[in-house]
């Protein structure tokens, strides 16, 4: 190998990119259950009920839907005004 | 995961092999991975079944804790499917 450095290598850049994709993953799981448990969860018991667990699915789907609508609205925004960061300094 | 560098086992001609790293980087980030999910589920549980705190923890609360990690798992692993099953939708969209 030669010596410009660890970057260079493109197995090592690949791997990279990926890992760096399975941590977006992973960190979005951690906060989705964070706040989805504070929506879903009354009591802990011995199992999770149906009712439990459908709320759980709902919640993950209605966070990235809000997400969604968010980055879309303000997208919306940006073109109807002149410069979004013009409206957000005034 | 900030102190990266001093990890890494160098000797005395300071390169590793690609193989090695990759491996050693996939360690610290499982290893970082399950302390993030340590640290909700103790927080979650704790707010979930500790009142007001005695000088010990007695049986009922340590069956509560028992059972709320259980609980978080669960919830965790439902979470993780879900979101990967719209992530595959989403894909299939495009």
């Amino acid at each position: 190998m030669d010596n410009q450095g660890v970057t260079a290598d493109p197995q090592l850049q690949q791997f990279i990119e990926i890992e760096s994709q399975k941590q977006r993953f992973q960190q979005l799981v951690h906060q989705m259950t964070e706040v989805c448990w504070e929506k879903c969860m009354d009591k802990p018991g011995p199992k999770l009920d149906s009712r439990t667990e459908v709320c759980f699915v709902n919640c993950v789907e209605r966070f990235i839907d809000t997400s969604q609508f968010i980055l879309n609205r303000l997208e919306q925004t940006q073109r109807s005004k002149t410069s979004f960061t013009e409206t957000m300094t005034e | 995961m900030d102190n990266f560098g001093s990890d890494f086992p160098s000797g005395s001609s300071g390169k590793m092999d690609t193989g090695t790293i990759m491996e050693q980087v996939k360690v610290q980030i499982a290893v970082a991975n399950a302390q993030e999910l340590l640290q909700r589920m103790t927080d979650k549980c704790f707010k979930k079944c500790i009142g007001k705190p005695g000088s010990t923890l007695d049986n009922s609360e340590q069956k509560c804790i028992a059972m709320c990690m259980d609980r978080y798992m669960d919830a965790w692993n439902t979470v993780s499917r879900t979101y990967n099953s719209r992530l595959q939708r989403e894909r299939a969209r495009i």
